[in-house]
């Protein structure tokens, strides 16, 4: 009898708490579109993270939706609303001030909102932050330059877009050797707009232009791959090493398997949207707080750890 | 009566005139190739002469074939996504084929596959253009949108790359040389010798210039109009998929970010060369100088840190302009 008791009221509570679960909750994911290999991991790792948040929390639905200018995200964001009357949005902006005023009107209607990678210009319009650590970047991998030198050499820098992304990973890569490895000589830095084309072009200039190379950094994985057809096109042997950033599949490959010329990656991980959509489904379904501001610290992948960074089914 | 020995007379001053203001390209190429040396003395490096015009080659065969399509009076946005699309279809088919087949033979086939695409999206624009009667700038507008995004799927907006092997076995038809002379640039003056010849002394080569400077003129006088345009969005397709033969075995892949704005620096290249936008008139060497100027522009900017780096699209939007101005004497 007692037992049987006891069997009532565990179902009892299973049942409440099944009730609790029950709370339906809906997340608005919106992203840009895959248009390049890094927001193509953003696209890859969203519905990923939407595969195993529905599963593990019944009540959650999740709704990716991914778009290719701001314009057009800010649309989206509106009918994310409208009709699918989300609670929550992890949103990684296009850019971040056209879409300021459309998250901040969404959160006045009492929608948590989750900025990831590019905050917005209004902060309070934004009641969580998720980012990966762009000066880091640059600082890790001035650090690994100036290490792996000996703190003395010259390099070239290839740049991305230029971006406040951009400038904030060449200021912190330029502070630090400046504060520790004064006798690294950067020779040029020029623009190759994170892409392979455009790295292979400047750093064939940059190879007509400068006898002597020590190393190379290409800030980005995309430019690294131009910047290692370059070298081995011009058939020189001056250069240690490339560093790249950012964490592509093919990249950290090369590292596992001891490339001469790529002996380390930076990570710039396209997995913080799932850190992103995680820490928000996890607040929502346990009223567990947020923190206000997540900063996910870029890694150094060497030979030793990269296996761990080494994602072959994305596409990045 | 009297008026009409004084035109005779007259005739001849302009064009003249005209004459030294179709040398504009080459006298702006000639004269940023001067200021290079003197910022830069490896500027007439032959490797880097080398590097330069085997970067030329790209935009310059397609150039080539927007040549024709503009001096139809036609244009074709969509050259860029094109070339990705054909890259990474071509890329995506020599992956699939199994290595029994030996590396040549599947080369071969990616080659063909990649003409056939080139000239297939020639013919739907060309037919679509004459037959459905929409204005060649919306077609081309839209398959611009349509190829890229075919692209983008096709590699889940990641990079589509070619088997290592493959690879290899490929990249002597962009890093190979024929009597010291990269394959890029050898193909890229066939190309220019081809166009020129079909342009300058053929039948079709009249019918394109007539079809853009009149077109119900060239209609009256029994051309074919719809099917002379139809042709110069084929040529335009070809040497797209030329282009992209050339493109991939550089760096053996493909993705959203290939051939990004190409279209523009093609129109660019072929308007530097004296072609008129509006059709009617143009020049194949013209664009070929176009190309090489367009080119050496990025390249100077790269040899010397004088400038910010923030301006290097100003400083080539100058020089685009001036070039321009050059040849503002043809305008009469």
């Amino acid at each position: 009898m007692k037992q049987l008791k006891s069997l009532a009221l565990l179902s009892a509570a299973l049942l409440a708490s099944a009730a609790l679960a029950q709370t339906k909750q809906v997340m608005g994911v919106s992203i840009p579109s895959a248009d390049h290999g890094w927001t193509a991991g953003i696209v890859y790792w969203a519905n990923q993270t939407k595969a195993e948040l529905e599963k593990m929390y019944p009540g959650l639905t999740v709704i990716v939706k991914t778009a290719k200018d701001a314009n057009e995200q800010a649309n989206q964001i509106q009918d994310l609303s409208a009709v699918n009357k989300i609670n929550s949005l992890v949103i990684l902006p296009q850019e971040s001030a056209p879409l300021t005023r459309p998250v901040g009107n969404l959160q006045k209607k009492g929608v948590f909102t989750v900025v990831v990678d590019r905050a917005l210009t209004d902060p309070t319009a934004q009641s969580a932050y998720v980012a990966g650590d762009n000066p880091g970047l640059g600082k890790v991998s001035a650090e690994y330059v100036g290490k792996t030198l000996g703190g003395k050499g010259n390099i070239v820098v290839l740049r991305g877009i230029a971006t406040v992304i951009d400038n904030q990973r060449v200021d912190g890569f330029e502070g630090v050797l400046k504060s520790k490895y004064p006798d690294i000589k950067i020779l040029d830095k020029q623009y190759a707009n994170w892409n392979r084309d455009d790295g292979f072009k400047v750093m064939q200039d940059y190879l007509t232009r400068f006898p002597k190379i020590d190393a190379v950094w290409a800030q980005d994985d995309d430019i690294a791959v131009g910047v290692l057809k370059a070298i081995q096109q011009a058939g020189r042997s001056d250069i240690k090493f490339v560093l790249g950033g950012a964490g592509m599949k093919e990249m950290v490959k090369k590292v596992q398997d001891g490339d001469p010329l790529i002996t380390a990656d930076v990570t710039y991980p396209p997995t913080m949207i799932r850190d992103a959509m995680r820490l928000t489904a996890k607040s929502m379904m346990t009223k567990a707080t947020m923190p206000k501001s997540t900063i996910i610290p870029s890694v150094l992948i060497t030979k030793s750890n990269a296996a761990q960074y080494y994602y072959p089914n994305s596409p990045f | 009566m009297t008026t009409q020995p004084r035109e005779a007379q007259t005739a001849p001053r302009p064009s003249a005139l005209a004459r030294l203001g179709s040398l504009g390209p080459l006298l702006g190429l000639l004269a940023l190739m001067v200021v290079a040396t003197l910022l830069n003395h490896d500027f007439l490096t032959i490797s880097n002469l080398s590097n330069v015009l085997t970067r030329a080659a790209f935009i310059g065969i397609i150039a080539v074939g927007a040549t024709f399509v503009i001096i139809s009076g036609g244009i074709d946005l969509s050259v860029g996504s094109m070339a990705a699309l054909i890259a990474g279809s071509m890329i995506l088919v020599m992956n699939a084929l199994g290595p029994s087949l030996g590396s040549v033979a599947i080369i071969a086939i990616g080659m063909l596959c990649a003409l056939a695409i080139g000239a297939a999206a020639g013919l739907l624009h060309g037919t679509v253009i004459t037959r459905g009667r929409i204005e060649p700038f919306i077609v081309t507008l839209g398959t611009l949108g349509i190829f890229r995004s075919v692209l983008t799927y096709l590699s889940q907006g990641g990079s589509i790359s070619l088997n290592n092997d493959l690879s290899d076995a490929y990249s002597p038809v962009f890093y190979g040389q024929l009597l010291g002379i990269p394959i890029p640039i050898l193909v890229f003056a066939a190309v220019a010798l081809l166009g020129g010849l079909i342009l300058n002394r053929t039948r079709y080569g009249r019918y394109v210039q007539a079809t853009g400077s009149n077109e119900q003129v060239a209609r009256y006088a029994a051309v074919n109009v719809a099917q002379v345009k139809v042709v110069t969005y084929v040529i335009q397709g070809l040497c797209v998929a030329l282009a992209t033969l050339l493109y991939v075995p550089r760096l053996g892949s493909a993705s959203p970010s290939t051939g990004l704005l190409w279209e523009l620096e093609a129109i660019a290249a072929v308007i530097i060369g004296g072609t008129a936008l509006k059709g009617g008139a143009g020049r194949i060497w013209g664009t070929v100088v176009g190309a090489i100027l367009l080119v050496t522009i990025e390249n100077v900017l790269n040899l010397t840190s004088i400038i910010s780096v923030y301006l290097n699209a100003a400083v080539q939007g100058v020089v685009i302009i001036i070039v321009a101005f050059m040849q503002r004497g043809k305008r009469t």
